[in-house]
């Protein structure tokens, strides 16, 4: 899992079958300090949770699939912790 | 899996109820040099690792559901599965070093 920051929301009205329901946040991946790294994605939020300016952290692949209430959706990452706190020292 | 060292702790009181008792450290992936690549992993810690700790880290989702007991489904990838005590290679296994 890699560390995120929740920088906006989606809505989408009209999805794929299994994706009624879910939230989608638009998220900043970051590196271990907490500071931009690549490109910023969109991410289904698994703990139902998060909102703009969290730290969060997400699970990519098929493992997002098994993040959401529902398993095997049709997402590839998903928000899967609100962080409280990181210390790397 | 590869090799990895401990470089910090992470909380997270709201999570996937996978990781709830469970320790998420913060692993540096190395390469075969031991030197720190850009990649790192928010991993479940499974062997009492701890900060500046040379470990073992599976990255793959089957096998650690299976480390879990939670096959086929959770939500998990990364676990520290050792505490690495020593790693020998051959003799010009690194051409660059």
């Amino acid at each position: 899992m890699q560390l995120a920051r929740v920088i906006g929301t989606l809505v989408a009205t009209q999805k794929a079958d299994g994706l009624e329901g879910v939230k989608f946040l638009v998220v900043q991946p970051l590196d271990k300090h907490c500071q931009p790294m690549g490109e910023p994605a969109i991410a289904a939020d698994g703990t139902g949770q998060a909102g703009p300016d969290e730290l969060v952290f997400v699970i990519a692949s098929r493992e997002a699939a098994l993040a959401l209430p529902e398993w095997f959706v049709p997402v590839d990452l998903a928000i899967t912790g609100i962080v409280d706190e990181v210390d790397v020292g | 899996m590869y090799i990895g060292r401990v470089s910090g702790t992470v909380v997270a009181t709201i999570k996937n109820e996978l990781f709830e008792g469970r320790k998420l450290l913060m692993v540096d992936k190395l390469d075969l040099a031991g030197q720190p690549t850009a990649k790192y992993d928010i991993a479940v810690d499974m062997v009492q690792a701890g900060v500046g700790d040379l470990v073992l880290v599976l990255d793959e989702g089957n096998s650690a559901r299976q480390i879990l007991d939670r096959e086929p489904l959770g939500a998990i990838r990364a676990v520290i599965v050792g505490i690495i005590d020593a790693v020998d290679l051959a003799e010009g296994a690194l051409p660059n070093v």
